[in-house]
């Protein structure tokens, strides 16, 4: 008897745990380009998937495709080839038809949480709106998440790079495209909109198989939510960075997540 | 008129030769290698200035007619001339651009006033040379030097692997 009510709150604790991503799985989530620097006419880039915690290995699930966006350099999406998820990735390719930087990413933003109905706790996904009548209890966070990388075919542009203002992002000083072995690196970096000041920052080099050290840098933003990223070789890097605020009246907890792959090239 | 004469009687003072009559050369030797599969490389010579700006980009040897390929593709293996200014360029580039170029030594002349040198402003410069070698690797030579030469000076700078002796002859 007394035992119940505690099983089904652990229960409840296990159920949300694996529905909040940036909670419960802390595996990194990646694009990975076949290239970022390219030239000609036009071209194509393949690019992976995935979620795990070696950087950048295929060892743990593919990213789902679905909230895939791709920004062209006019602004406009382009549409991938996708070719498919196996066991650990994900793949598709990008036709990169104009001139200019492209803007690939996995884009989400959805309500998760739970309430009480009937003296039973139920979790839910989606809108507040579509709770059954008599739901009491409501408990809700929103979590947007955006994961991305950048390429360019030809010279260097901005449009695609402008902020969506929506979660956490990401604004590049810096060109992502132009970005240097031993060179420092500057990025902004918006919450909703506003400068994420004193924002915690991973930033690790990929090919960790290979090192006993896990070379994770954490950094931090400054007041106007800069960051500057340097690197002594030249490789594809790994950014992460989360922001969770607690629920306050009328409005449910807010978690924003973001991360992102660079690639450092030599000089 | 007077001015003029005034002036080029100046300038003939000055360097004993007319201003046209400075060029530079710059002869390029791409070493013959041993290899299992080789491919000429991509070369790109370029001018920096004092403060490392690339002002003008003179030559650049490429797959320029790869059809139905696009041999523009592999420019950006030129990674520090791609950066500096290929990204920028249209390529093909009319009196810049010629197809590869076989192992031996390979000469040009650029002269003061004619494309693509045209009109280099006086002041200190490094011509840039960089070489990218399919399924092999990558090389920069650099020469400082002064624009327009106070004498006619030599200077030879040689790569490693992908370049073998660069040479860049000025005549004022």
């Amino acid at each position: 008897m007394f035992a119940k009510p505690s099983l089904l709150a652990l229960g409840l604790t296990l159920g949300l745990s694996t529905l909040l991503p940036t909670q419960a799985d802390a595996h990194r989530r990646w694009l990975l380009p076949s290239a970022t620097v390219m030239a000609g006419e036009s071209d194509l880039v393949t690019v992976d998937a995935a979620a795990s915690n070696g950087l950048f290995l295929f060892e743990h699930r593919p990213m789902s495709l679905d909230s895939l966006v791709i920004t062209g350099p006019d602004g406009e999406p382009v549409d991938p080839t996708i070719l498919g998820s196996g066991a650990y990735r994900s793949v598709f390719d990008v036709p990169l038809a104009a001139q200019g930087t492209y803007r690939i990413a996995l884009v989400s933003d959805g309500v998760m949480g739970s309430y009480e109905l009937d003296g039973e706790r139920q979790r839910f996904r989606g809108s507040v709106d579509d709770l059954p009548a008599g739901a009491t209890d409501i408990r809700t966070t929103h979590n947007k998440s955006r994961t991305e990388t950048f390429v360019t075919l030809g010279a260097p542009s901005d449009t695609a790079l402008q902020p969506t203002n929506s979660g956490l992002e990401m604004v590049p000083v810096t060109h992502p495209n132009d970005i240097v072995a031993g060179e420092p690196a500057v990025m902004r970096f918006l919450l909703d909109g506003q400068p994420a000041a004193d924002l915690e920052v991973e930033f690790v080099a990929g090919g960790t198989r290979y090192r006993d050290d896990p070379g994770i840098a954490m950094l931090r933003t400054d007041a106007e939510g800069r960051l500057t990223l340097e690197a002594a070789s030249a490789g594809m890097y790994y950014l992460e960075a989360s922001s969770a605020q607690e629920a306050t009246d009328g409005q449910p907890e807010r978690r924003a997540s973001y991360t992102a792959v660079l690639e450092f090239l030599p000089l | 008129m007077r001015t003029s004469i005034a002036f080029a009687f100046a300038a003939t003072g000055l360097a004993a030769a007319p201003a046209a009559a400075q060029e530079m050369s710059v002869s390029v030797e791409i070493p013959r290698l041993r290899v299992a599969e080789y491919h000429r490389p991509y070369v790109a010579v370029w001018i920096e200035d004092a403060s490392g700006k690339s002002v003008r980009t003179l030559d650049v040897w490429y797959d320029v007619d790869l059809s139905p390929e696009d041999g523009a593709k592999w420019l950006p293996d030129m990674r520090t001339w791609w950066r500096r200014s290929g990204r920028a360029m249209k390529m093909p580039a009319n009196g810049v651009s010629a197809p590869t170029k076989a192992p031996g030594t390979h000469a040009r002349t650029y002269r003061q006033g004619s494309r693509p040198l045209a009109n280099l402003p006086a002041g200190s410069y490094t011509l840039r040379v960089e070489a990218a070698r399919e399924v092999g690797g990558r090389e920069l030579v650099a020469l400082p030097f002064q624009w327009p030469p106070k004498a006619s000076t030599s200077a030879t700078a040689r790569g490693k692997s992908e370049l073998g002796a660069v040479r860049l002859t000025t005549k004022r």
